[in-house]
Order: C-alpha cells, then sequence, then structure tokens
C-alpha cells in the first residue's frame, strides 16, 4: 500500500510537549478529514503514549521523544512513539486496565485508552532500552486532499 | 485559567477549561486541593462544561479528589461531561466512584 504523507518529530521529554505532540498530529491528519471522534480518539491514544515516555519511561528526567506518522493510501494510519528510557519490564502486566507502577494520580488506564480508541496497538520494550508504541487507526478518506501528487 | 473555583452552601465548584491531561492536571489538583483543605466541603462539583480535551491524566483527577473527599466524608458531582469525553468516562468506570454511582 502506497505512503501518501509520512512524517518524524522529536522533541524533548517535557509535560508541555503533550499538547504539542497532540496539536501536530491533529494538523497532520487534517487533509484525511477525520470527524471529531476519530481526531478525539487519535489525539488521546497519542497523548497517553507521549505521557508514558515523560513520566515513566525518564520518570520525569530528561530525554528525547520520537513521534513518526504515516498515512497510506487505502485510509491507514500509523503512529509511532518512542523513548530511550528505562524500558517496561512486564509488557503483559503493564496493559492491564488499571496497573500502574505509580500510582497516586495515576489510573492505570493508559494502554486501556489507546487499546480501545485505535484499531491496533503495539508495544515493544527492553528493560533499560527504551520503547515503542505502534498505534493504527483507519481513517476513511472523505477528502481527497491527501491524493498522491501525480494524480493532480 | 485552567480551573475557576467558586465555595457556596457547603459546595465547592471547580470549573474546569481546556485540556486535561498531565500537565494541566497538576495545576488543577493544587487549586482544588488547596480550596477542598480551606473550605472542607460537604460536596464538591467538578463543572467539564468548558473542556475540550481529557486524557486518563484528567480520570487520575477525578479518582484523586474521590479519594480526598472521601476521607473527608464528603462526595464528588460530575457535570456537563460534553460528548467527546463519555466514552472515555464510561471505559474507565470512575462514575461509580462518584455521587450518582451510590
Ligand atoms: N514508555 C514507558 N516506559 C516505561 N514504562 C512504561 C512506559 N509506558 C508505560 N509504562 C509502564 O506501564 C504502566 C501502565 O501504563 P498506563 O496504562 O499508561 O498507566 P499509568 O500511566 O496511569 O501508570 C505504567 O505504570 C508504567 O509502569
Ligand atoms: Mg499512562
Amino acid at each position: 500500500m502506497d505512503i501518501l504523507n509520512e512524517m518524524t518529530l522529536t522533541f524533548s521529554s517535557k509535560s508541555m510537549n503533550e499538547n504539542f505532540a497532540r496539536a501536530a498530529v491533529s494538523a497532520f491528519l487534517l487533509p484525511l478529514d477525520p470527524t471529531i471522534t476519530e481526531l478525539a480518539d487519535v489525539k488521546t491514544a497519542v497523548s497517553e503514549a507521549v505521557t508514558n515516555a515523560i513520566i515513566h519511561g525518564y520518570e520525569y528526567g530528561e530525554g528525547t521523544i520520537t513521534l513518526g506518522a504515516k498515512i497510506y493510501s487505502n485510509g491507514r494510519v500509523v503512529i509511532r512513539i518512542r523513548d530511550k528510557g528505562k524500558g517496561i519490564e512486564d509488557i503483559k502486566q503493564a496493559m492491564e486496565p488499571l496497573f500502574s507502577t505509580v500510582g497516586g494520580e495515576r489510573a492505570g488506564l493508559g494502554f486501556a485508552v489507546m487499546q480501545s480508541f485505535m484499531d491496533d496497538l503495539r508495544v515493544t520494550s527492553r528493560k533499560g532500552g527504551g520503547t515503542t508504541v505502534t498505534m493504527e487507526k483507519y481513517i476513511i478518506r472523505r477528502s481527497r486532499a491527501v491524493q498522491s501528487d501525480e494524480n493532480d | 485559567m485552567l480551573v475557576k473555583t467558586v465555595f457556596d452552601s457547603g459546595e465547592l465548584t471547580a470549573l474546569l477549561s481546556g485540556d486535561i491531561d498531565h500537565h494541566t492536571a497538576r495545576t488543577m489538583r493544587l487549586v482544588i486541593d488547596g480550596d477542598i483543605e480551606r473550605y472542607r466541603p460537604e460536596s464538591l462539583l467538578l463543572d467539564f462544561r468548558r473542556v475540550r480535551f481529557m486524557d486518563s491524566s484528567g480520570i487520575g483527577l477525578i479518582m484523586g479528589r474521590c479519594r480526598l473527599m472521601q476521607l473527608c466524608g464528603g462526595r464528588v458531582r460530575l457535570e456537563n461531561i460534553p460528548p467527546t469525553l463519555e466514552r472515555l468516562i464510561a471505559l474507565s468506570g470512575v462514575r461509580s466512584l462518584t455521587d450518582e454511582g451510590r
């Protein structure tokens, strides 16, 4: 399947960038003319993954987060969020709803939200080597604004 | 202004605005908890009418305030949840901790 558009962003692990990441992904997907619900779903999932990188991956410390997004010609959108932080020891346990290693103000619902708001979620992680979250969603194209350039 | 609070007749109302994420939830929590400490309200009303976005940090914010209000024998009410936030609220089951859920 052809890639119609792709982008990669790198930013610091600062909590103000949670908003930046959501805004950037929204702007990138806008030519697909997503519904309000589709856009809210993707923004929420991105916010969860970026927040996790900041508070769990880098434990509020300095680090770099990479956000990549690809739009395929069949409306498939793939978003990848990667940190080089501390990694996850037990991914299966981490993904269980309400599980949090932090507790307190954390609801333990980040992965549950990513799972239910996106069509697909994959997590790879290595202890000490960082975490990569890959999410997919089909956004059926209503506009033709993202046609490949040759078709103009 | 992320949160505006009003205390009246034993109820503390917190009008939340904008995006609730991990970054903004922290400020909201500090303001609300400060006022709970000051006024010792019987109930806390969280008004979401001006919230445009929320992720699970907002759920954490609600859950944490429910716990705090429970400690002082009070309760929490949620009002004006925008349609776009309904699914997150439902998924979290947080309503069972609030007034409605009892
Ligand atoms: N990027 C990450 N790096 C390291 N650990 C992570 C990362 N993302 C998630 N985790 C672990 O998975 C757990 C569950 O994550 P999540 O479902 O988002 O809940 P919460 O963030 O509320 O703790 C976290 O408490 C943390 O231990
Ligand atoms: Mg999380």
